[in-house]
């Protein structure tokens, strides 16, 4: 019996694209509708209970194969994990000591910033932290499509893990200028 | 005389709406079932039209009122009863749908009589609330149904037929109790939903058909009740919803609020009977609505103390007492946007929807947010309806010119409680939908053989502060040290919103798999109690009409099988094309009986038989979309 996409080895072949950190992003995007238009359960709404249950499973199947590759840092994971190689985000806790000052000190300016109620403070937080993601992007995409060192690519994808950590409180210090 | 069987063929051919010809055009509506009005919906010769009463009238009001003698009166003659009988006149039900005593607030500015009820499966309170009237508790979703039965009604005597289906619309912010009380509501009211759609994704769709619109829209739904900001990119027939935010507890009822408490302090009253809480708020709403084209209205009233009221509220007045609902609003624009990581300047147009963004108040707060006129060139109280027929008939399999795709989001993130009252978030808001993620959860005692799960959808990280959908515990782990069970719990968020939640310990083998049903939502006993209190469905009727139904989808499925054997037989593989056919020629066989359970197990056979072959076919399809790329190669076991 067929097992159809349930578990796909590779959602760069999936869209028919190259496997490589560095992607098209329009391309993907590109694949990512046509397949949709294929298998998204509103396609099979009228069609029997079968076909609608294999519908949804495989269209949220390609949602998330498009929401791996189309963020970075799931990329980087995945890409990754077909490797056999663990990013130890949860276990691995050695970083660099100048890494975790600083971003010890980006918190602590993200906490004043929010405490102030300055949100072009936060603005040039973000924009500083969304360069210095950009940079461990494109060090990434060194590693894993040149050099192939997946251990160095590991610690930068931990680093990352720390960055969107930190987005994540820059967006909650703007929720709670909103409030 | 004809035989038996040539009336049935006679019969099946002669049912609109039933019939599976492809030519045949399938009857499907949409619905915007709205806090205070309610329409349906139609694509008729590819034209999407309202459906009027046979007064001409496109709005039904969304109000119900109950009688003793069990009579239910739905709409404008309910609606002209409720100053008078405001305890048995039901409005803004959509307020209470999936929500407990505790959410609605303070209740005494309402003139209902409450009852709290136990969530499902649960003692003590926690359950959807209920309205007592003469005619006994009623829940929201009963109420609701109402509401859909005559818009159902007004369907199929206009169109002449039996619907195949409907599309009912939900505010976007709805949450999953919210959206399963809707679910339930149409369900009770006999109709088949084909889908749940949000009510701003079917704005759009209207709106973007009709003006072949590229680029970043927004659409600022401020209806009767509710409050839904969605971002939208439109671009060569996709309509994919970028992110969603709002509030299900905002709207225009809000504004006449605030004209009635003005009221209220004005005169210096307080403690109003039922019926003169209800007076002055219909005379708020009538105000209201004036300001919209003038600069001021004048409210009169004679309470049933035989107190005069006599007051006028100019333009400016009620501006500023509707300065925060506004404001309100503008919160959850600024989030939607910076979660769809986008500014204000990429906002190509901004799409008004809803009666209440009729206020020039409005118009000008967004209009100023924005930087640009909002666009109102649809008839914002109708704009849903349309948007919904046109996906209804879509998914209802009729052929049309245009083809596009709807890709939406959730709205608000799904999670766990975890230790210390903690929300573990399993599947993020603004996840386009369907979705589906998986955690493992550790057991912490040695020899734990049972875990409680607690599901919760909401932003916040304390449980206490987002919403409970449910609880449930897994039982029957094998006895293991504390950290060694594997439990895999599965969240599915299907095209309607809607969640599944299923767990099972992985490490041994053992499985256990649970699907919940959310706290506030409705067991199925409950609706067949509901379904069976109705007056309109007798129990022979309730039958006869399963029967119906079964031979309508049997007739449905052979004709899907016969369509695809001839169309992709190569696909089978040895001996399967036997075995589907000898399924087919059972349920050939049962479809002219009456027993109906024969009938249904003999539709589920066909339908098991066809999972590898419907695998194939869609694989084959979607090979094509990918020039040649073959998804059955992808396989890893």
């Amino acid at each position: 019996m067929t097992q159809g996409f349930d578990t796909p080895k590779n959602h760069f072949q999936l869209f028919g694209l190259t496997q490589s950190f560095q992607l098209d992003n329009a391309q993907l995007e590109l694949a990512f509708r046509a397949l949709q238009a294929q298998v998204h359960p509103d396609k099979s709404a009228h069609l029997p209970d079968t076909e609608q249950r294999i519908a949804m499973q495989r269209s949220t199947l390609v949602n998330e194969a498009y929401q791996t590759l189309r963020s970075p840092i799931r990329r980087a994971r995945y890409m990754l994990s077909l490797q056999g190689v663990d990013t130890q985000e949860e276990t691995n806790t050695a970083m660099p000591l100048d890494f975790l000052m600083a971003q010890m000190e980006w918190r602590e300016a993200v906490a004043d910033a929010q405490q102030a109620r300055d949100a072009e403070a936060i603005g040039q937080l973000e924009a500083r932290m969304k360069d210095e993601t950009g940079k461990l992007e494109a060090m990434l995409a060194i590693k894993i499509d040149s050099e192939h060192d997946y251990a160095v690519a590991a610690g930068l994808v931990r680093k990352l893990r720390f960055m969107e950590k930190l987005a994540e409180e820059i967006d909650s210090a703007y929720d709670e200028l909103d409030s | 005389m004809p035989t038996l069987r040539f009336n049935m063929a006679l019969l099946q051919i002669s049912e609109p709406g039933l019939s599976t010809a492809p030519h045949q055009h399938r009857l499907a509506v949409g619905i915007d079932l709205g806090t205070t009005n309610s329409l349906v919906a139609t694509v008729r010769n590819g034209i999407s039209v309202v459906l009027n009463d046979e007064h001409g009238r496109a709005m039904l009001p969304s109000v119900v009122r109950y009688a003793a003698d069990g009579h239910v009166a739905v709409g404008e003659s309910a609606q002209a009863a409720q100053s008078d009988d405001p305890v048995n006149t039901i409005v803004s039900a959509k307020r209470f749908m999936g929500r407990g005593l505790a959410d609605i607030g303070d209740t005494s500015r309402l003139p209902y009589r409450f009852v709290q009820v136990a969530a499902s499966g649960e003692v003590g309170q926690g359950g959807m609330v209920q309205l007592r009237t003469v005619a006994g508790a009623k829940s929201p979703v009963e109420v609701s149904a109402e509401i859909l039965k005559v818009l159902r009604a007004r369907a199929e005597a206009a169109l002449g037929g039996e619907l195949v289906g409907a599309v009912i619309t939900v505010p976007a912010y709805f949450d999953d109790a919210q959206r399963q009380a809707t679910k339930d509501a149409a369900k009770l009211a006999g109709l088949n939903v084909l889908r749940l759609l949000n009510e701003p994704t079917a704005a759009a769709i209207a709106y973007g058909l009709d003006n072949a619109s590229e680029g970043v829209y927004a659409v600022y739904d401020l209806g009767g009740g509710t409050f839904d900001i969605s971002v939208l990119r439109l671009s060569r027939g996709v309509f994919e919803v970028l992110s969603a935010n709002g509030d299900s507890a905002l709207g225009g009822d809000d504004f006449d609020q605030r004209i009635h408490c003005w009221l209220l302090e004005k005169n210096q009253l307080s403690a109003l009977s039922p019926q003169d809480t209800r007076l002055l708020l219909t005379l708020a709403r009538a105000a209201k609505e004036q300001l919209t084209e003038h600069e001021e209205a004048r409210i009169t009233a004679v309470l049933s103390s035989g107190e005069l009221i006599d007051n006028v509220l100019t333009q400016d007045e009620f501006e500023s007492l509707s300065k925060n609902l506004i404001q309100r609003t503008l919160q959850p624009l600024r989030r939607a946007l910076r979660d769809a990581k986008l500014s204000v300047a990429d906002v190509k147009g901004v799409v008004m929807v809803g009666g209440a963004t009729r206020m020039p108040q409005v118009q000008h707060a967004v209009g100023e947010f924005f930087g640009q006129t909002p666009l109102t060139n649809l008839d914002p109280d109708k704009v849903v309806a349309l948007g919904a027929a046109i996906q209804a008939n879509l998914l209802a399999g009729n052929r049309s010119s245009d083809e596009w795709l709807l890709l939406d989001v959730i709205p608000l993130s799904l999670g766990l409680e975890t230790m210390g009252g903690l929300v573990e978030k399993i599947i993020p808001r603004n996840s386009t939908i369907p979705t589906a993620r998986a955690q493992e959860f550790t057991t912490y005692k040695d020899g734990q053989t049972a875990m409680s799960l607690h599901v919760v959808q909401g932003e916040r990280e304390l449980v206490s502060d987002c919403r409970s959908l449910a609880k449930f515990e897994l039982r029957g782990i094998p006895a293991m040290v504390a950290g060694a069970a594997r439990i895999r719990v599965t969240f599915q968020v299907d095209a309607d919103g809607l969640l599944n939640v299923a767990a099972r310990e992985m490490g041994s083998g053992v499985e256990a798999a649970i699907v919940v049903k959310p706290s506030y939502g409705l067991s199925d006993a409950e609706i067949t109690r509901m379904l069976q209190d109705s007056t309109q469905y007798a129990q022979d009727d309730m039958q006869a009409r399963a029967l119906r139904e079964h031979q309508v989808e049997a007739n449905q499925l052979l004709e899907a099988v016969g369509h695809a054997l001839e169309q992709d037989g190569m696909l089978l593989e040895a001996g399967q094309r036997e075995r589907i056919e000898t399924q087919m020629k059972v349920l050939r066989d049962v479809l002219p009986l009456t027993n109906q359970r024969e009938l249904k197990r003999a539709i589920s056979a066909l339908n098991e038989t066809t999972v590898s072959f419907a695998q194939a076919r869609m694989d084959k399809s979607v090979s094509l979309a990918l020039s040649g790329k073959n998804i059955s190669d992808l396989e890893v076991k």
